[in-house]
């Protein structure tokens, strides 16, 4: 996946980029057992086959997408539920989505102030390369990218101003 | 404690096994589990069968678990069947309208099982 939209906001940026990066290292700590390290300009280049999408109504309104490989994709689904059970493609989709849903509901449940004034979309997941994101989200964007047994995932956060 | 029937609701099916596994590793012994993807499939499968306990997300389409808290504190049938939240919304405004609701417990997203554990065993030990 590519996206259109620049990382800007220097200041949001410093700010919740920690926070983001802690909301997705909790997720899979806590979900799969496993730690994220960052990653480095010598890594690996994101190979976006899978892209989960849950929207930010109310407080906070944009878009939070994690985007993966579909080696780490099945490997995620795997540490979730189980090797034997987690082939199915239904179920890949189905664990990449609640993943990007947690990560969400992790990272806005912890920006103070924002009580129940923000709300989460259900999850929306999409496969293949060869997609090009236009957010109509017109604010900051933040990105990271963390590895996972080796493998990129990319975490964006697109915001409405 | 005796073997329990627990509904599960949660629109991902990958969570509802994932809220199965953790009740079995907290040390629940499940007679049956059923599973609803969304508030009225969960209200379906409650007239037709008796539960002991409910863990049920908030965010769902069709019916969200808010919604399906309130319908079941009107179901003589279901009543006094504990319900556990088991959501990513976890904002105090959330906790405060799933209890007053009816919810009995709340565990955020992600969870442990020891989470689970906290949770759902002090609201069975106290089940009449």
């Amino acid at each position: 996946m590519s996206a259109d939209a620049p990382v800007v906001g220097r200041s949001r940026q410093q700010e919740w980029l920690p926070i983001l990066e802690l909301a997705v290292q909790e997720v899979f700590e806590i979900m799969l057992g496993s730690h994220l390290t960052l990653a480095t300009k010598f890594d690996p280049p994101p190979q976006g086959e899978f892209t989960a999408i849950v929207g930010l109504a109310g407080s906070l309104r944009g878009i939070v997408t994690f985007c993966c490989g579909s080696q780490s994709a099945n490997q995620i689904a795997a540490r979730m539920l189980g090797p034997d059970i987690a082939h199915a493609e239904g179920q890949v989709w189905d664990a990449i989505g609640e993943i990007c849903n947690m990560i969400a509901g992790n990272f806005k449940n912890k920006l103070s102030g924002l009580g129940g004034l923000c709300l989460l979309s259900v999850p929306a997941v999409v496969t293949g390369r060869a997609l090009r994101f236009h957010s109509m989200a017109d604010g900051d964007s933040l990105e990271i990218v963390l590895l996972f047994e080796g493998d990129p995932l990319v975490i964006r956060l697109d915001l409405h101003a | 404690m005796s073997k329990i029937r627990a509904l599960i609701v949660d629109d991902s099916s990958v969570m509802r096994k994932i809220v199965e596994r953790s009740l079995r590793q907290a040390g629940i012994e499940l007679e049956e589990v059923f599973e609803a993807g969304h508030g009225a499939e969960a209200l379906g499968t409650l007239s037709d069968h008796p539960v002991d306990l409910i863990l049920c997300d908030i965010n769902m389409p069709v019916m969200d678990g808010l919604e399906f808290v309130r319908q079941v504190a009107t179901m003589e049938s279901a009543k006094g069947v504990p319900i556990i939240m088991i959501t990513t919304e976890g904002s105090e405004s959330h906790v405060v309208q799933a209890l007053s609701s009816g919810a009995r417990g709340y565990i955020r997203k992600p969870f442990t099982a020891e989470q689970v554990k906290e949770q759902v065993l002090p609201v069975l030990e106290k089940k009449p």
